[in-house]
């Protein structure tokens, strides 16, 4: 298929979507095409998406999208906020993946203090951002599975997310929104029997991995709701700023854990699934893959967090920057001072701008973080990989017909969270 | 004696190799910039009265241009490898002027690098031209910058808002609009 023309991929407004129907209904061109309003309370578009469409019979001649119904100004909020504050805000941007929010923000931050991250912390960091990345995986495929009507499937993902969950709660206090990364290193130590819990369920996931193929991968039906529907190519993905699996299913051979490696990615063993087919089913394979991929590293980076001493540090040693244990808060006055000037004045963090990328289950999520030498962020603007690909969505689902719609919302697995911010 | 003192040797002897750059090292300026990155694409594409300064800083580089110039420099660095938009947004520095920097964030999946180019627009003229002829995945992006900060995308297919309700009065993201809204 030959790349799209480039004014065709610019997604239209809903008044546009409205006198072209019209429009082309005065001119008898299409007498039965109609305008219908998807969203934004519909459960199949994962949040609060409004898609406007018309149609003629069941094929899609345009569609707008219209967003901004979940804009609760989390960039400007952050504004107002010490930088350590600001990390509990990132987690309510993408809700599914709390951690990866949280370590995109800290490494920004910590790339304009110039802070060293004991590597305890940071192989720590790695192993939950994995399970994150599964448990957001295991969300899209169990809602994915469900919006194309096998129910099954969804059951037996929130068994497992569950599970994870459970394994968030028990390091951090918190299911969802777990702040558990802080400027600096991470918050607490993990708790006992930590290691062995993770352990369990790294050894159960694959056999699960199994289970969820079983119920769909040589499934006809399936295979029939999902094959050759919704195609990107990689030149339209480019052109669109697609990013993580759905830019992967389209043959771009880029994962930024392996290319641009951050907090100590280099060291971990992976392989980057990649598929050239393009459509959702490519998008399906593709995720399973990483799902698998992320349990490999979750296990190495267990094997290593296991091999160092476990009196290591789990925070960088910069008493201004990063509060100290209660410990010694209550015996010793100059931690007890530290603690007072970081809660009541924050931190200052040195004038400049910085970029920090990774790799969200989505794609690539960025934090540009400004500072203008004071202790509250000056501008933090957070690139989010949904935002740019709900812009793939008509290119993808032009010319198919309204059921598919469904079908690749679910592929590209969009959070409104993140989309509006 | 006659003789006149002999020049430094520097100014005579043939040119040093150059240095190797600590890459951690900050460097700030065009000059700078140009005599130890000149290697780098996208240094060399704009007319030097396009290219108003640079720096390397914090292992990113940093290249800012006239606005005028914002096309032929997003189409220059996208000849030059760097195929991939991720971002552009403003920061409001007001009440300094020029007021808005635009900040593009720009990747090369060949070069594994990333290239950020800035522009300054002062508050009298709160438009630039638009880059989703370059790279269509700008227009939510400049739709957003134009709901949240008033920046106008000259050449746009549509600039609306996309965050705020249609009907919304000033543009919240702006150093002036309170952080509590107007009551």
């Amino acid at each position: 298929m030959a790349p799209v023309a480039a004014p065709d991929m610019l997604i239209p407004g809903v008044e546009d979507v409205v006198a072209d129907a019209q429009s082309h209904g005065t001119a008898g061109t299409g007498e039965h095409s109609m305008v219908l309003n998807m969203g934004p309370q519909h459960p199949s578009t994962h949040g609060v998406l409004r898609l406007v469409l018309e149609i003629d019979g069941e094929a899609i001649v345009s569609l707008a999208s219209d967003i901004g119904y979940l804009h609760t100004g989390i960039e400007k909020t952050c504004e107002a906020k010490f930088y350590q504050q600001v990390v509990p805000l990132t987690d309510r941007i993408d809700y599914l993946c709390p951690m990866t929010n949280n370590l995109a923000y800290c490494l920004a931050v910590e790339k304009l203090l110039e802070l060293e991250i004991p590597e305890r912390a940071q192989v720590l960091r790695v192993l939950l951002n994995e399970l994150t990345r599964i448990q957001s995986h295991l969300v899209w495929l169990g809602t994915h599975a469900m919006d194309i009507g096998a129910l099954t499937v969804f059951l037996y993902c929130f068994r497992e997310r569950e599970e994870l969950l459970r394994i968030f709660e028990a390091i951090s206090g918190q299911r969802m929104m777990t702040s558990y990364f802080r400027i600096g290193g991470v918050s607490l130590e993990p708790p006992i029997g930590f290691a062995e819990w993770v352990q369990r369920f790294l050894i159960a996931m694959p056999a699960r991995i199994d289970q969820y193929e079983d119920l769909l991968t040589g499934n006809p039906i399936w295979m029939g709701r999902i094959k050759n529907v919704g195609f990107l190519s990689a030149a339209d993905a480019i052109a669109l700023g697609v990013t993580g699996p759905p830019a992967r299913a389209s043959g771009i051979d880029w994962d930024l854990r392996r290319d641009m490696p951050y907090s100590g990615y280099e060291k971990f063993e992976f392989a980057v699934p990649v598929s050239t087919d393009g459509d959702v089913w490519a998008r399906y394979i593709v995720r399973i893959q990483e799902m698998r991929e992320s349990v490999k590293i979750c296990q190495q980076a267990l094997d290593m967090f296991l091999s160092m001493p476990s009196s290591g540090r789990i925070v960088a040693d910069a008493p201004k920057i990063v509060l100290p244990n209660r410990e010694q808060m209550k015996t010793q006055m100059e931690s007890l001072i530290h603690h007072f000037k970081i809660v009541t004045e924050g931190f200052a963090v040195p004038a400049g701008e910085v970029y920090q990328a990774v790799e969200s289950p989505r794609g690539e999520m960025g934090y540009y973080v400004v500072s203008d030498g004071t202790a509250k962020p000056y501008r933090v603007h957070m690139r989010n990989p949904s935002f740019a690909t709900l812009q793939s969505l008509e290119t993808m689902c032009k010319g198919r017909l309204l059921a598919d719609v469904v079908a690749v919302i679910g592929s590209i697995d969009i959070v409104l969270g993140e989309i509006d911010r | 004696m006659g003789v006149a003192p002999t020049p430094p040797p520097a100014a005579t002897a043939a040119p040093e190799p150059p240095k190797p750059v600590d890459p951690n090292a900050p460097l700030f300026g065009k000059d700078a910039i140009l005599d130890h990155y000149s290697g780098k694409a996208g240094l060399t594409v704009v007319a030097s009265d396009k290219f108003i300064t640079a720096k390397w800083d914090r292992r990113e580089l940093t290249i800012e241009v006239t606005p005028d110039a914002i096309v032929a420099m997003c189409e220059a660095v996208k000849e030059d490898g760097y195929n991939f938009f991720e971002d552009v947004t403003a920061v409001d520095w007001y009440p300094q002027e020029p007021r808005m920097q635009l900040t593009y964030h720009i990747l090369s999946h060949i070069r594994k690098e990333r290239l950020r180019i800035a522009v300054r627009l002062d508050s009298s003229d709160l438009s630039i031209s638009t880059i989703t002829s370059v790279w269509p995945a700008a227009n939510f992006y400049e739709r957003e910058i134009f709901d949240l900060f008033g920046v106008h995308f000259t050449g746009h297919p549509r600039l609306t808002r996309i965050m705020m309700p249609d009907n919304w009065e000033g543009h919240p993201l702006r150093k002036d609009y309170p952080v509590e809204g107007y009551r």
